[in-house]
């Protein structure tokens, strides 16, 4: 049987054609080339970009004086990282324990009360904006935090990736740790916890990357120049009569590389997660 | 009898034991769930009350069903709902065969480099939305990346703002989504991918099937579920789209390609705020959302 495969495989490796890999070639291409263009412009003097270049340029410290001559970019950073952050923490703290909790503990009730909550997967933010935006102003949370991350810190994508994750979490494994007399809350911290590292590190992924690239909310509650986001400072500077894309670009640059960090450093995970969710 | 009162006894304090478990499990998921009811559900049914309210600020007033028979008068409005359509009927189904298409080259254990490949596929799903609009905002400007090289080629004569008309700013768009958004569906389709058995590949090989009659006979069948899963996250997602039309478009040329998230946020941040009409509008996609997600899941059942 296994030399059978074996001849399968070793015919399989020729019909994977010239054709195959020139589709996949220009994929590729394709899918680098407007993030590869925009680094290069990034390093480009404005009017070598307008030109059509391809090669690094020299111009990289220039366009980053000018940045940070005409925005306040690491004010902006260090806001988008702290939204982005401290709503990752939230989330996971909130979700991690619900989605434990509607699988260990499950019930009639709770199934049912579950299946509701995932209605809300499919209200579209825009229905829910303008009151939000009422709530958050009238509680006087426009500019902060908390008015950035109150809205999304518990979703029922998050508390599905971990409902779903805790499905395999051995039972045996409870009930060893309630007749070593460990509380209900102390198995979650001291065993759930470190045995699901990567549905956290997934989740880490998903909520960091949405945090940081959510640009609808704040453009509406941030409303001090103190309190902007990355993307809405990219967008600030794109708007002016004569863009400089030079420094246009390298704001880009800014916004991107946290999320290019974080993606290669999960990937892995952020595949699994994808997959244990949906199992 | 004491023996029958004993077991009474057992059954009770199991049952509370049982109680107690149950009322931690409460514990446990309550601040995701008010979270929820508070800052989804609530704001959902507090956005229809006010769309039957009309009224600039907070002087509103009731209107009845004045702001849902403005709408069908509205241009704006109808232009935004069939971009949106627009954008969905071409986008999706190009980017979700693409995605397939990719996945299962990416799947075949004969490929070289295989990570590599994955990786430079995934690259644009990691890039930030406001950051890709104006990446390809820059490419396609009248100065842009792409009429310098047609220019320089020869291919035309003079620079086309690809921007400026209402037809091709749009297609613009559908391609800046499609670049944005098929590595992400790789994820899932490979996902799936991974989970059929090779051993169905083997016996449908020995019958002598071809390529062809292989994906469609068990590869699209067995990924149905995934198929089913992108098309209600690509549709939900084209319905809400917001940040392109700000930052790629800014909706023009003159509201030609606006969508209606950013109407309706122009209604209610940008001009005189209208919230009451805005709210109206909102709900518009609520109910897309929801029918498109229903027909989706009768359509995919039928086919069984």
């Amino acid at each position: 049987m296994s030399v059978i495969n074996i001849n399968k495989k070793t015919k399989s490796t020729q019909s994977l054609g010239v054709g195959t890999y020139t589709f996949l070639i220009v994929a590729v291409i394709l899918s680098v080339f407007p993030l590869f263009w925009m680094v290069i412009a990034a390093t480009n003097k404005s009017v070598d970009v307008i030109s059509g270049t391809l090669i690094p340029g020299s111009n990289l410290a220039t366009n980053y004086k000018n940045l940070i001559g005409s925005t306040n970019l690491w004010q902006a950073m260090w806001n988008s990282f702290k939204y982005a952050g401290i709503m990752t923490v939230l989330s996971l703290l909130v979700c991690s324990i619900a989605g434990y909790g509607f699988e260990i503990y499950h019930d009639k009730h709770k199934d049912r009360l579950f299946s509701f909550l995932l209605l809300a997967m499919m209200i579209p933010f825009a229905a829910v904006m303008i009151p939000l935006y009422q709530m958050v102003s009238e509680y006087g949370l426009l500019n902060s935090t908390a008015g950035f991350v109150l809205p999304t810190i518990s979703t029922p994508f998050l508390i599905m990736l971990f409902r779903q994750n805790s499905r395999s979490f051995p039972h045996e494994i409870i009930d060893a740790a309630r007749i070593d007399g460990l509380s209900e809350i102390g198995i979650f911290i001291r065993i759930y916890i470190p045995t699901q590292k990567a549905v956290f590190a997934a989740a880490v992924t998903v909520v960091f990357m949405n945090g940081w690239n959510n640009y609808l909310w704040p453009k509406i509650i941030m409303q001090s120049n103190d309190s902007i986001s990355m993307p809405m400072l990219i967008a600030g500077l794109q708007s002016g009569y004569v863009t400089d894309y030079g420094v246009l670009m390298l704001s880009v640059l800014f916004c991107i590389l946290p999320m290019l960090i974080i993606f290669f450093a999960m990937q892995r995970y952020f595949t699994q997660g994808i997959t244990g969710s949906i199992k | 009898m004491s023996h029958k009162k004993q077991k009474q006894m057992q059954i009770k304090s199991k049952l509370t034991v049982e109680n107690k478990l149950s009322i931690t499990g409460w514990f446990f998921i309550l601040p995701a769930t008010l979270l929820i009811f508070a800052m989804s559900f609530y704001p959902m049914f507090k956005a229809l009350y006010m769309s039957f309210r009309t009224g600039i600020g907070v002087n509103m007033e009731w209107a009845g069903l004045y702001n849902f028979t403005r709408m069908l008068k509205d241009k704006i409005f109808m232009q935004s709902v069939r971009n949106n359509f627009f954008y969905l009927i071409i986008q999706v189904p190009i980017m979700l065969v693409l995605a397939i298409t990719l996945a299962s080259i990416l799947n075949n254990p004969k490929l070289k480099y295989k990570g590599l490949f994955r990786i430079l596929l995934f690259l644009p799903c990691a890039t930030p939305l406001v950051a890709y609009s104006v990446i390809f905002r820059s490419l396609f400007a009248i100065d842009g990346y792409f009429n310098t090289i047609l220019l320089n080629f020869g291919i035309l004569s003079k620079a086309y703002n690809f921007l400026g008309h209402p037809t091709s700013a749009k297609i613009v768009i559908i391609i800046a989504l499609i670049w944005r958004w098929t590595g992400y569906n790789i994820v899932f389709y490979l996902a799936g991918l991974q989970n059929i058995d090779p051993s169905i590949y083997e016996a449908v090989k020995l019958e002598g099937a071809s390529k062809f009659q292989t994906f469609f006979s068990i590869t699209a069948p067995l990924l149905k579920p995934m198929i089913l899963l992108t098309s209600i996250m690509s549709i939900n997602g084209t319905l809400q789209l917001f940040d392109e039309s700000v930052n790629l478009t800014a909706g023009g040329p003159a509201n030609a390609s606006i969508t209606m998230s950013h109407y309706i946020y122009n209604l209610s941040f940008k001009y005189v705020p209208n919230f009451g009409y805005a709210a109206a509008l909102s709900y518009v996609i609520l109910l897309l959302v929801a029918f498109l997600a229903l027909i989706q899941m009768k359509v995919v059942d039928v086919r069984d």
